[in-house]
């Protein structure tokens, strides 16, 4: 459960050993091996829905009780060449029978498709491993695509590893020939023959996925049955083959879960629901400008499947318009959103700046991709703090918050909300394309626990003039938080007008006097630098004297590296930052509280650097910029290293 | 081509029947019979004396009390550029926005609270320009704005540069050996972009401007007026020649919905279609072909006449320029059926539930 508060069981019970002894033998039925958690690569081409495949798998696991986390990974092209290198889509899922933080760093089993998902993926995966391979797809010109020159089934590359040559299409066609459907559209359903093998391998429950398979294929019942027959038959072949000798049971993750209703979430999804729990403890309407863009869509199309709560999503022309929607969407009363990647923060930069001027609540919810420029759309990268710190003209500071998992983008929604609402100013959200794309167990909160962020419009005067006359003054602020009024259009007695130009204190008239400009400009940083957010928790239990600080999605990965040092041995203290924007209040004395800061992040070094600005501290930077997450054992390797130094 | 006696002459004020109220009717009245000084803010005017953006103002001001609606629900929005200080100066809710983007904003704040009369001021810098995009798909969306596009074809805030409006070979600080840009018609553009209400006036001309303010208010959804406005720093005299009595005879050509599309002294010219082309052209009207003059129809169903109308002028000497409401058809407005999906949703899927949202439908249960 990789949301909740670190607990040391997890991953300090495991050993390398993932093989346990057999637990059951039944006369001639097949051996059945109990372990504590496996990691399993699903691997093809982009058009042989392993996505597909693994979000099923994933489903069965987390009905099944275990706790889990995923790592989607796949092309940016929609259909690269079939059968290339680059054309290889894959679904990484890590379960276990105990509390776990990552996707996992090496698949235990490997499920490639076709030559070039092999020729990816195998280096991944450990000796000993096991390989499910679709032999049909071997052929010499496939093998030749991917620059096989001799058959890798052949030539004894593979005599390392387990391996289960399985001629999936040809299998698939034959448990689908009564269906008389053309071949292709018969083959399209090897990926539910690999699932139902793998499935059966697992001890996997099905219900949910023959259920999903005739939901998705309502309107053509032919294709569901064919594949539920595919997906059936792939399970029997398991359960008959002698090649499959050994099933494996993952017992459910009973103490690493409290009490309660859980359900698999992904992190955009996560996001979504907490952009509309938000809105509705806020009692405001929702409302998102947004252009689509990769890897932020999926809220766009989630938020606008959920009109019945009265979301408004609007697709702009381009991003700079679907913020300025949003904008105005604000100056209206609605809780306004808009979502974007980092090429669409650089778009939308004026606009926050206008946002940052005309003190508007507005979320900014940036899933960050690997950059610069167009970068890699699909991969995962945490480059965009110091765009979203500093990105705009002039000073104009604005809040960030950062989820940790995918789970966590629920609350981190929340939070930003609450932010924006009440100090009426724009929030950035930044998540990443790991968390968005990846998923875990979530417990359903009941929604009486969600915190209420209801907050006031202007409803009249509130200011009295040397004359005794009562005024509204749109720019005269709260005293705590320095909040301005928000005075909606509609509300009698309060017009108002607001703009981009510099106002005058309190009167929010155009003003160009020096000492005005300098005043405001210092009360828009005070407003941000004294926003209310938690105290930093550190997890020290054995007074350490290194520290290792992250933000973002590299909780996961961080944790574990942890649990794995103190496995060993070894003291080390961590503590993981949600609000970039201010810095919780504690976090100077906690970095001084330390000889070394080792602080990880997807960049080369934004943190560390905004760190070593505001605290004079010397944060040691661990980097990776690959687009991929960072490994537990080489983050252990790497902290190792500077506890020893 | 119909008879110009089938077509009722009635202006768009007039309710037509089969014709839904406007969305007018959604935003509250006022309680209290208003006067232009209710529409003046306490804030000095700051445009450069003589500026033809005052004429305007002073039109909008004093149109503001017919329409009768509540001060507090009358918002406008402005960009960058001289005219976009527009909102600073009216008693209502206002918002100057950033160089381009008041379409874009205003289409949150109508599509949100359709409550609101949304208005928008821009300039041909501002909308032709860095704004186009955002221009082009309000108008497209048929969003429910109003918005005033004062053309004077240069750019003064940033002290006298060309515009896209600006003729070809105009002498200007960028260009001191002549623009090289071809300028473009907004009334053209605008029909492009699928505009349901496109007009265009003048400035000085208080009643016309008055009138078209009129039409565009009732209009449902986008209406695109282009407001033909003096610079009289960086361009003085730019539309003389439709604002001279003498010379307008021959250079303005009034559009009257219903009524045959006839100027010049003694109404002597008049539109024609040269039939061959399908084009419009212009003729001396004689009893022979006095029956071929073109009717105006500005409720047309396709925008085709519309277009051709907008092309009569010559962009550089302003010649044969129509003034005047050239489009005003009905099309379903973006506010509405955004509000109507909504209705349909909860008729459909009934009210949100946030707790059945939340736990979807694959959960499992862990027992302390």
């Amino acid at each position: 459960m990789t949301s909740q508060v670190s607990s040391e069981a997890g991953e300090a019970l495991l050993g390398e050993q993932r093989g346990a002894p057999a637990v059951s033998h039944d006369g001639d039925a097949k051996e059945v091996r109990r372990l504590d958690r496996v990691i399993i690569r699903f691997a093809g081409d982009s058009g042989d829905g392993m996505q597909l495949t693994g979000d099923r798998f994933t489903s069965e696991t987390a009905s099944f009780g275990n706790d889990l986390s995923t790592l989607p990974n796949f092309p940016a092209e929609i259909r690269a060449p079939a059968g290339t290198l680059p054309g290889v889509s894959s679904f990484q899922l890590h379960f276990a029978d105990h509390d776990i933080l990552t996707p996992g760093d090496a698949p235990d089993v490997l499920v490639a498709m076709n030559p070039a998902a092999l020729k990816a993926n195998i280096a991944d995966v450990p000796r000993g491993g096991e390989v499910i391979v679709n032999t049909d797809e071997f052929a010499k010109r496939a093998m030749a695509k991917v620059g096989y020159a001799v058959s890798p089934l052949e030539d004894g590359s593979l005599e390392g590893y387990r391996v289960h040559p399985v001629p999936l299409t040809t299998l698939t066609l034959e448990a689908l020939k009564d269906f008389g459907l053309p071949r292709k559209e018969a083959e399209r359903s090897k990926n539910m023959f690999a699932l139902g093998l793998l499935s059966w391998m697992y001890h996997r429950p099905t219900e949910g996925t023959e259920a999903f398979l005739r939901r998705k294929f309502a309107r053509k019942p032919e294709i569901a049955e064919a594949n539920v027959a595919a997906f059936r038959a792939g399970w029997n072949f398991g359960e008959t083959t002698e090649d499959f000798a050994v099933s494996y049971e993952v017992a459910p993750a009973t103490a690493a879960f409290p009490a309660g209703t859980y359900r698999n979430i992904s992190g955009n999804l996560a996001l979504s629901y907490g952009l509309i729990a938000a809105a509705r403890q806020a009692d405001l309407p929702l409302y998102l400008g947004s252009y689509p863009i990769t890897p932020a869509s999926d809220i766009l199309h989630e938020l606008s499947k959920h009109k019945n709560f009265g979301v408004r999503t609007f697709q702009a022309e381009d991003e700079i318009a679907g913020i300025g929607a949003a904008l105005g969407a604000a100056f209206g009363g609605s809780l306004a959103v808009t979502t974007t990647s980092g090429p669409g923060v650089a778009l939308k930069s004026e606009t926050i700046g206008l946002a940052v001027s005309l003190e508007l609540p507005l979320l900014i919810v940036d899933i960050q991709r690997g950059g610069p420029s167009t970068g890699l759309p699909t991969k995962t990268e945490q480059a965009d703090l110091l765009q979203a710190m500093y990105g705009r003209n002039g000073e104009a500071p604005v809040p960030v918050v950062a989820p940790r998992t995918p789970a966590d983008c629920f609350d981190a929604a929340l939070e930003a909300a609450r932010i924006a609402l009440a100090y009426r100013t724009p929030v950035f959200l930044l998540s990443d394309g790991y968390l968005a794309n990846g998923s875990e167990p979530w417990r359903v909160p009941d929604t009486g626990e969600l915190p209420d962020l209801r907050t006031a419009f202007a409803t009249g005067p509130n200011h009295t003039l040397a004359d005794g006359t009562d005024v509204f003054w749109p720019y005269k602020r709260d005293p705590e938080t320095l909040a301005r009024p928000w005075a909606v259009p509609g509300t009698p007695g309060l017009e108002h007008r607001i703009g981009g130009i510099e106002k005058q204190d309190g009167t929010g008239n155009i003003s160009y006097d020096p000492a005005n400009h300098d005043f405001m400009v210092r009360v828009r940083q005070a407003k941000v630098d004294g926003i209310d957010v938690p105290d930093l928790d550190v997890d020290d239990p054995d007074g350490a004297r290194t520290l290792v600080l992250g933000w973002g999605s590299t909780y996961g990965p961080i944790t574990a590296a942890v649990r794995r040092i103190r496995r060993e041995g070894g003291h080390v203290a961590r503590a993981h930052l949600r609000h970039l924007n201010p810095f919780p209040r504690n976090l100077g004395d906690v970095l001084k509280g330390y000889e070394k800061v080792v602080v990880a992040e997807m960049n080369l070094g934004q943190l560390a650097t905004l760190l070593r600005a505001e605290y004079l501290v010397d944060a040691r930077s661990h980097t990776q910029v690959n687009g991929m997450p960072f490994k537990a054992e080489q983050l252990a390797a790497v902290l190792k290293e500077a506890i020893d130094a | 081509m119909p008879e110009h006696e089938e077509l009722e002459h009635t202006g768009p004020e007039h309710t037509e029947p089969g014709r839904t109220e406007s969305l007018l009717s959604l935003v509250p009245k006022a309680e209290a019979v208003q006067s232009m000084k209710d529409f003046k803010s306490d804030q000095e005017v700051r445009w450069c004396p003589g500026c033809g953006d005052y004429a305007v103002l002073a039109a909008v001001q004093g149109f503001m009390p017919e329409l009768g609606l509540a001060r507090e629900n009358i918002v406008f929005v402005s960009g960058i550029g001289c005219s976009s200080r527009f909102p600073y100066y009216m008693n209502t809710y206002g918002m100057h926005s950033i160089h381009g983007r008041a379409p874009a904003i205003a289409t949150g704040l109508a599509t949100s609270r359709r409550d609101l009369s949304v208005w928008v001021v821009t300039g041909d810098g501002d909308a032709l320009s860095i704004g186009g995009n955002h221009l082009i798909h309000a108008l497209r969306r048929n969003v429910n704005l109003k918005i005033l596009l004062f053309n004077n074809r240069i750019y003064g805030l940033t002290k006298g540069q060309y515009s896209p409006t600006s003729e070809t070979g105009k002498i200007t600080k960028s260009t001191p050996m002549g623009s090289l840009d071809a300028p473009f018609n907004p009334v053209s553009l605008a029909l492009g972009a699928e505009a349901t209400f496109v007009a265009r006036t003048v400035d000085s001309d208080r009643k016309h401007l008055t009138e078209v303010l009129r039409q565009a208010a009732d209009h449902d959804g986008t209406a695109l007026v282009e407001i033909y406005q003096n610079c009289n720093i960086f361009n003085d005299g730019a539309f003389d020649t439709l604002k001279d009595r003498e010379r307008a005879q021959e250079a303005v050509i009034r559009l009257e919905h219903g009524r045959p599309i006839r100027f010049g002294t003694d109404l002597a010219k008049g539109v024609v279609r040269n039939p061959a082309t399908g084009d419009l052209e212009i003729v001396e009207v004689t009893p022979a072909n006095e029956g071929d003059v073109l009717v105006h129809d500005a409720r047309a169903a396709t925008p085709t006449t519309a277009f051709a109308l907008s092309r009569l002028a010559d962009p550089h000497t302003l010649h044969h320029t129509p003034i005047g409401v050239f489009r005003a058809a009905e099309r379903p407005v973006y506010d509405t059926l955004m509000a109507e999906q909504l209705d349909a949703a909860v008729e459909q899927h009934g009210k949100g539930d946030l707790a059945r949202l939340l736990a979807g439908n694959d959960t499992w249960t862990v027992v302390g």
